[in-house]
């Protein structure tokens, strides 16, 4: 049943040891996709190795018989980007899983691929030290997977991407050669492959250790939770604050199916049925962090806000924001399926975006929940289905036509989910067919054969049909119901 | 086109429940088979997927699915991890009875079981059984006979288990496994509640004097304690490995036994205990004859905790000067959500410092039965718990039920060359500061 050849198999349980390499097809099933479930593909084998040298190796073995591969973290990317090949192999890096070093004098960890996000900080924790992105899956998503999707969190406003933090990166490439990118410094000669790496979606090579910077806890941080009576609202507040020459730590909103959803999953004390909620979080040297506060307090009151909870203490601050982490995953809880889109619109056009969305959601008869790191304008807007009700093929195209609609208003498509499969298609609306070559050529010298995560990120005839992503009108839009700008 | 489901028509998991999952992996990191095998279809979103699978008819019941939930501790961390409020605890229980039902399990395999549950639901048996471990326990001490557990330790699966059996029997005095409470114990002053016991079967025989401090307390803070007399086995093991006819037989009979008494709460001191009673409600919803009496008798039931927790203390307590680590067991702390009232109760006791050890979500690996049909994953787990508890140093370790009790004994007794650490029952500290002796330990 197997579609890969005997010797290839053979090569597999040399280097991994047979009870390594799954091969059965009910198991192989549990790896068909990833946190975005609309698209399934049953890989041929999943390997599990524990350590870089068998990934090397058991790379080695991929390019020694031209087989396709796809590096998976915890497998929980929202663009498709773990989803299979059918004819190729997924290399499991949930056994690379240990902290090979903490240094607290240079404030770095050196870690393997899939230690969770969480876990960085944990370990750097009693150092007094702490590792800043922090995407909402933190506890479970890994450090591999967040290096391949770039990924970000609501802190990145005041402290970058993934990329501002990862200083090196020792790599498997498609020929199962091992390369370092980066070093222990942010300064470094010659181009920044370690940044080519960055986001590249497991595109170029799996990493295999990854060093990362870690920053001091802060000496304060404060927090507070604003309702108000409308999205314009507090947007408004969000452009004042950053207008007013404050940096928060993060600026986060949620609008009522958001709310409604997390404290059904975790009762963090938000207001049920406000319009939206904003939370704003300050950090840094205490007397700083205290003036700010009170300014950011001022201009809350001054646009109407209803309601201004400022917690107490760690645990309230951390009940806040395991309301606002837990939003996406709880939205499980108010539909039985859900789409996430990942778009980047500039902060003055939030509003707008957000009555445009719930236009066409009402267009189609779809609910669609939002959340979103308003300081920089990324939104994620969550299109509610239900795949019983054969509401999938409606909800995939409401996805695709938010994200579309981002790139219209100015933004882009993706903040931090990457493009995955999910995306691909789209590329072509943002990028032009010179950029898409570049992307390619680069591609191509990190991995001439085409054997690391194919058929991701980057558009092809057989994803997207013969004109891969370009407009298409939507039947709605063709019907004259909806309109496009 | 659909296939059909590849459950029997008898309560199959049900497709809503399956659909609450959105696969977000939230509940990974807390998963023990996961955090030990790091594979898919040991984690709670690969067996649900699995179990998804096979309601569509995708897969069979033998094979991945059947070997994958044998894997499960059942320790329902993932039921406290999962944002989206995902029942797996209903769907391992609605899977559980399926399997049992039709795949046919290995001779050696079906022989074991059926020795575990030959033995332990029933008083008298673990009474004989305690009888003999105490002459064993003895022999044991023999450098011959140390040997022949040796030589048998290394002959294969089976006696591997027999070995886990073995090296989790605690020791037990004699009187302790024969005695009983009285059957009515008057609250000290007035009384506040009227409250059944639970006595519990492994409890009762191996942990005697946790029931008997559990009592003292209970009457120091104002509680009119009935103990039933003829009471049996909640069948919490048998409930929770899928042996749904004999779960059902007991908590009728458990039912039946309780509900007439004139009481505020049932009480237990087992967490396996406690959530299987408060799950009676569920079992027995399909049986017109039970469900009303079942949903009634589940809604009474209380931990101990909880009700100490909710009563003002009165009885003065003096002082124990010791670090504590509580230990949440997973039938306390996952299944029942019961993690701060013993906390709050240990609290109350002056001098007794409470420290946290690391993972306190991850399960001990004694989950039931499991440590002795799984003794590998299971010592990996408890080896794990144990660094972790040493790590926070303390003088004393308590938890609310006597599988964690055993296998931590066992797991922190092994990395000796450590100081010794004392386990107990939360309720025996509190005893202990209430009457002014030292925690007499079993
Ligand atoms: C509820 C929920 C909330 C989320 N919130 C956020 C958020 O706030 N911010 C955010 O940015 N993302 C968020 N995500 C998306 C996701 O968690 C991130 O993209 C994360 O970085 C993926 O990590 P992973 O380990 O699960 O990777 P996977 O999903 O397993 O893989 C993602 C991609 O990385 C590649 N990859 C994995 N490991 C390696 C490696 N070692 N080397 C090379 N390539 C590799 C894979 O091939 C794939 O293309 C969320 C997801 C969920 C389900
Ligand atoms: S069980 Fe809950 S936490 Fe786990 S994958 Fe499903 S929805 Fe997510
Ligand atoms: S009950 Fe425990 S062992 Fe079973 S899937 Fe849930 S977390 Fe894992």
């Amino acid at each position: 049943m197997t579609r890969i050849d005997a010797t290839a198999q053979r090569g597999f349980d040399r280097v991994l040891g047979a009870e390594n390499v799954i091969s059965d097809r009910a198991r192989l099933r549990s790896y068909e996709c990833d946190g975005l479930t609309g698209y399934r593909v049953i890989p041929a084998l999943v390997l599990l190795p524990r350590t870089a040298e068998q990934v090397a190796a058991a790379v080695r073995v991929c390019a020694e018989h031209g087989i396709t591969f796809v590096a998976r973290g915890a497998g929980t990317g929202l663009s498709g980007g773990a989803l299979p090949v059918a004819d190729g192999v997924v290399i499991s890096l949930q056994r690379l899983r240990r902290v090979l070093a903490v240094d607290p004098v240079d404030r770095l960890a050196v870690l393997e691929p899939g230690v969770t996000n969480l876990e960085i900080t944990k370990a750097a924790a009693p150092y007094g030290l702490y590792y800043a992105p922090d995407p909402s899956s933190q506890q479970v998503c890994t450090i591999g997977g967040n290096v391949a999707e770039n990924s970000g969190g609501a802190h990145c406003l005041k402290y970058g991407f993934t990329t501002n933090h990862v200083l090196a990166l020792e790599v498997v490439l498609a020929d199962g050669s091992v390369v370092t990118l980066g070093g222990d410094t942010t300064e470094q000669l010659g181009p920044d492959l370690r940044g080519v790496f960055l986001g590249s979606e497991g595109t170029l090579g799996i990493a295999t250790k990854v060093t990362v910077r870690l920053l001091r806890t802060p000496e304060a941080v404060r927090t507070l939770l604003a309702d108000f009576p409308s999205v314009a609202a507090a947007g408004e507040v969000v452009s004042d604050i950053i207008a007013g020459g404050i940096v928060p730590a993060a600026v986060e909103m949620m609008d009522t199916l958001a709310i409604e959803a997390a404290e059904a999953a975790v009762c963090a004390g938000y207001t049920l049925g406000v319009p939206a909620a904003l939370v704003v979080e300050l950090d840094g040297p205490a007397q700083e962090c205290h003036n700010q506060f009170e300014r950011v307090k001022a201009i809350c009151e001054a646009h109407g806000c209803t309601r201004l909870h400022i917690a107490a203490d760690a645990e309230e601050r951390a009940a806040i924001w395991r309301g606002r982490k837990s939003a996406f995953a709880a939205v499980g809880r108010i539909s039985p399926d859900y789409f996430v889109q990942d778009g980047v619109v500039p902060r003055t056009r939030l509003a707008e975006v957000l009555s445009r969305i719930g236009e066409m959601g009402e267009a189609v008869g779809l609910r669609v929940a939002n959340v979103f790191h308003a300081g920089d304008g990324n939104l994620h807007p969550l299109v509610l289905y239900d795949a019983s009700a054969g509401e999938t093929a409606r909800a995939e195209k409401l996805s695709a036509e938010i994200a579309e609609l981002c790139v219209e208003l100015g933004g882009s498509l993706s903040g931090e989910h990457g493009i995955g499969t999910d995306k691909a298609c789209s590329m072509p609306k943002m990028f032009s067919e010179a950029d898409l070559e570049l992307m390619g050529r680069v591609r191509d010298a990190f991995d001439p054969g085409g054997l690391c995560n194919p058929g991701k990120l980057l558009p092809t005839p057989r994803l997207c049909g013969e004109r891969p992503g370009k407009y298409r009108p939507h039947p709605l839009e063709a019907a004259g119901v909806i309109e496009r700008l | 086109m659909s296939t059909p489901s590849a459950f029997d028509p008898h309560r199959p998991p049900s497709r809503e429940l399956l659909d609450d999952c959105v696969h977000c992996g939230f509940c990974l990191p807390t998963c023990p088979t996961y955090q030990l095998w790091g594979e898919e279809m040991d984690s709670p979103r690969g067996r649900i997927y699995l179990m998804s699978l096979a309601e569509q008819g995708e897969i069979g019941l033998d094979g991945a699915l059947h070997e994958h939930i044998d894997a499960c501790l059942g320790c329902m961390a993932c039921v406290s991890s999962c944002p989206s409020g995902v029942r797996y605890d209903r769907l391992l229980e609605a899977v559980r009875p399926q399997l049992e039902r039709n795949v046919p399990r290995s001779r050696s395999d079906r022989l074991f079981r059926n020795v575990i549950f030959a033995l332990f639901p029933h008083r008298r048996r673990l009474q004989v059984a305690a009888a003999i471990g105490v002459v064993y326990q003895k022999l044991r001490g023999l450098p011959a006979m140390a040997r022949l557990t040796e030589r048998v330790a290394g002959m294969g699966a089976t006696f591997a288990r027999l070995a886990a059996l073995e090296a989790l029997l605690p020791p037990v005095r004699l009187r302790d496994a024969f005695a009983a409470l009285p059957e009515r114990i008057p609250a000290a002053g007035t009384a506040r509640r009227r409250v059944a016991l639970l006595t519990g079967c492994v409890q009762d025989v191996f942990f005697h004097q946790v029931n008997v401090a559990t009592a003292r307390v209970l009457a120091a803070e104002g509680c009119e304690v009935l103990v039933p007399r003829h009471q049996h086995c909640c069948g919490a093991l048998e409930l929770h490995s899928g042996r749904e006819l004999s779960a059902i037989a007991r908590a009728q009979r458990t039912i039946a036994t309780f509900e007439k008494l004139p009481v505020d709460a049932i009480i237990t001191n087992v967490a396996g205990c406690g959530s299987s009673m408060k799950q009676y409600g569920e079992l027995l919803a399909d049986d017109p004859a039970w469900a009303t009496r079942a949903a009634a008798f589940s809604a009474t039931v209380r931990d101990v905790h909880e009700v100490l927790a909710e009563l003002e203390p009165v009885a003065p307590r003096h002082p124990v000067r010791a670090r504590v680590v509580y230990h949440d067991a997973c039938h306390l702390g996952h299944a029942q959500g019961v993690r701060a009232q013993p906390r709050a109760v240990l609290r109350t006791v002056p001098g007794l410092r409470l420290v946290e050890a690391a993972e306190t979500e991850l399960c001990c690996g004694s989950a039931g039965i499991y440590n002795l049909v799984a003794p590998d994953a299971a010592a990996e787990l408890g080896a794990r718990k144990a660094a972790n508890i040493r790590a926070a140093h303390p003088d004393l370790v308590v938890t609310a039920n006597p599988g964690c009790l055993l296998q931590l004994r066992r797991h922190l007794a092994a990395t000796s060359g450590d100081a010794f650490v004392p386990l107990m029952h939360p309720v025996q500290v509190l005893d202990a500061s209430i009457r002014g002796t030292a925690p007499a330990m079993d």
